[in-house]
């Protein structure tokens, strides 16, 4: 009876799971998934792969897929600020607080935007730096705020840092179901966590999903000097503190002429 | 070639910041003064956060000014009662500054307060360096000696009492200026992120009547000492020193200083005083500008740290 009742489980799961819609399968693979930070880095280029693998014979019906991958970077509060002129003088007077933004976001299309998927589509699915969410801070509460000049003066900002991009013709399709991406990460990215996440597109409609993962880290040399100067600042700065005069006095033999 | 600097998390050319150490140690070993009015503004340009730029100079300075001191040292041009004394002031001075520093921070407002401190200080001082040291170029070019030091020339300072003898210095004066002189630099050293040479070498001469011969080389033991003191309490306490940086900064610093040295022995101290004091007016007017004209974007981003 017990046994039955498994099988019952397992079956209605499994109908559940394969849904009737969702006849394509996606996979993203990254070229690399540890980005590591050494003396000489300055930046990297990872590429993202994908294939599509049609499930039954009715998917190939469909017509020309499109991919748009978000690269996600680690969350910060990033706090935009705007100066005025005060008594002749340029100063910060107002700010607002982003308190759950991405310090990297990247968006990677095979198709402009709006071609792909309809406004509200996107919306929901966040799809686009322009539908993508900034929480702000406002007084004690956290909200969204449209059509908020400091929110396009933080996307600005964070653009020409080249921390935020999105491009229309970054996914590349090689066959009609295998794309890569180039994913250009700059020195100035954070280290951390970062997502890719993938969604395949057909006749406007979001047929299939995955993400993808991977982490820049700091090694050897970089990372010995992040942990002494976090986890033993006294002793870093003693360290830190005769290296100055060790240097001091050895440019002062060195140059000795009298 | 590239480098990767671990705690300012940014990769800059090597031999940008060797250069950029090498001229900032050259003006500081020969005006005497530190640098860090130079330094700090030049690594926040090519794209270091303020902290850690402020951080990191401190160790920079800590360098370049050893090395300078040592090469007066050797000539016996320097004052260690004297710079001593003066410690003793500024350690407190450093103290209430960190404090301000802190409370300013709480209020958002840092930025302008150290802009509107750089711009006062380094405009006053810089004018009444050139204006002084222009009167003094003018009474040799006319034939009379340069009267550097008149024995009756003592002003109310000379009458405070708690006189102290500084041998070397050969002056007899009061200990309440000196460690007064020595919390004002503590003080504005530690809101301003700079040793402070500029300011403590014109108040030894025209305060204290410190003859030029040892003034430099007393300052730099002072902002030596302070400096030291500083790296450590920046590392220990914002983790914001980065070793790399500082150690590339102090190579080319250190370098520079001996040659600064040797072309300041060489030049008469008037117009010595004059070429600093342009110097510091046109660093004093370039922050100026900054406050005063538009902005190129009214917009700019600080990250408070990671998302909670």
């Amino acid at each position: 009876m017990k046994t039955a009742l498994a099988v019952v489980l397992v079956l209605a799961g499994f109908v559940v799971s394969a849904r009737p819609a969702a006849a394509e399968r996606l996979l993203a693979l990254l070229s690399n998934q540890r980005v590591l930070i050494t003396s000489n880095y300055t930046g990297v280029e990872l590429v993202l792969f994908g294939v599509v693998e049609r499930e039954g014979a009715d998917a190939a019906r469909r017509g020309p897929y499109d991919v748009v991958a978000t690269v996600t970077g680690p969350r910060e509060v990033l706090r935009t600020r705007r100066k005025e002129r005060v008594l002749g003088v340029w100063m910060n007077t107002q700010s607002r607080t982003f308190v759950d933004a991405p310090a990297y976001l990247a968006v990677l299309a095979s198709r402009p935007l709006d071609a792909m998927s309809d406004a509200e589509n996107r919306r929901k699915l966040q799809i686009g730096i322009a539908d993508t969410r900034f929480p702000e801070l406002i007084h004690h509460d956290i909200g969204e705020v449209s059509n908020d000049p400091f929110r396009a003066a933080f996307i600005d900002l964070m653009r020409d840092r080249g921390l935020y991009s999105e491009e229309a013709s970054a996914v590349i399709f090689l066959t009609p179901t295998v794309f890569r991406a180039t994913i250009a990460l700059p020195a100035e990215v954070p280290v951390g966590g970062y997502n890719v996440n993938v969604k395949l597109f057909a006749d406007g409609n979001l047929v299939a999903r995955t993400d993808a993962a991977f982490a820049i880290v700091k090694v050897g040399f970089e990372q010995l000097v992040v942990n002494a100067a976090r986890d033993h600042g006294l002793l870093y700065g003693f360290t830190t503190a005769l290296m100055a005069i060790l240097t001091g006095w050895i440019a002062s033999v060195a140059f000795r002429r009298d | 070639m590239q480098i990767f600097l671990p705690i300012a998390d940014i990769p800059v050319n090597i031999f940008l910041i060797l250069t950029m150490g090498f001229a900032v140690g050259f003006i500081s070993g020969m005006f005497g003064v530190g640098g860090g009015f130079l330094m700090t503004p030049l690594l926040i340009f090519i794209g270091v956060q303020p902290a850690v730029a402020v951080a990191s100079v401190t160790t920079h300075v800590a360098a370049s000014s050893f090395s300078g001191a040592t090469a007066y040292w050797r000539r016996n041009a320097l004052d260690i009662t004297l710079a001593l004394t003066l410690l003793a002031g500024g350690v407190f001075g450093s103290a209430g500054g960190v404090a301000l520093f802190t409370w300013l921070r709480a209020l958002d407002q840092l930025d302008l307060v150290i802009g509107l401190a750089y711009v006062i200080l380094l405009t006053v001082v810089g004018a009444l360096m050139i204006a002084e040291s222009a009167r003094a170029i003018d009474r040799s070019r006319r034939g009379k000696p340069v009267e550097v030091r008149r024995p009756g020339s003592h002003t109310w300072i000379h009458g405070l009492p708690l006189k102290l003898r500084f041998k070397r210095s050969k002056i007899y004066v009061s200990a309440i200026p000196v460690l007064a002189i020595g919390f004002i630099i503590g003080f504005i050293g530690a809101i301003m992120g700079i040793g402070g040479g500029f300011l403590l070498v014109p108040m030894l001469i025209y305060l204290l009547r410190v003859p030029t011969a040892t003034v430099i080389g007393t300052s730099m033991v002072l902002t030596f000492l302070t400096m030291i003191a500083a790296t450590v309490l920046h590392a220990a306490t914002n983790h914001l020193v980065d070793a790399v940086l500082a150690l590339i900064l102090m190579v080319g610093g250190t370098i520079g200083a001996q040659f600064g040295a040797q072309a300041g022995q060489r030049i008469r101290g008037e117009w010595l005083r004059l070429l600093l004091g342009l110097l510091i007016l046109s660093v004093g007017l370039r922050f100026a500008s900054q406050l005063v004209l538009p902005p190129d974007d009214v917009y700019s981003i600080r990250v408070i740290g990671p998302a909670p």
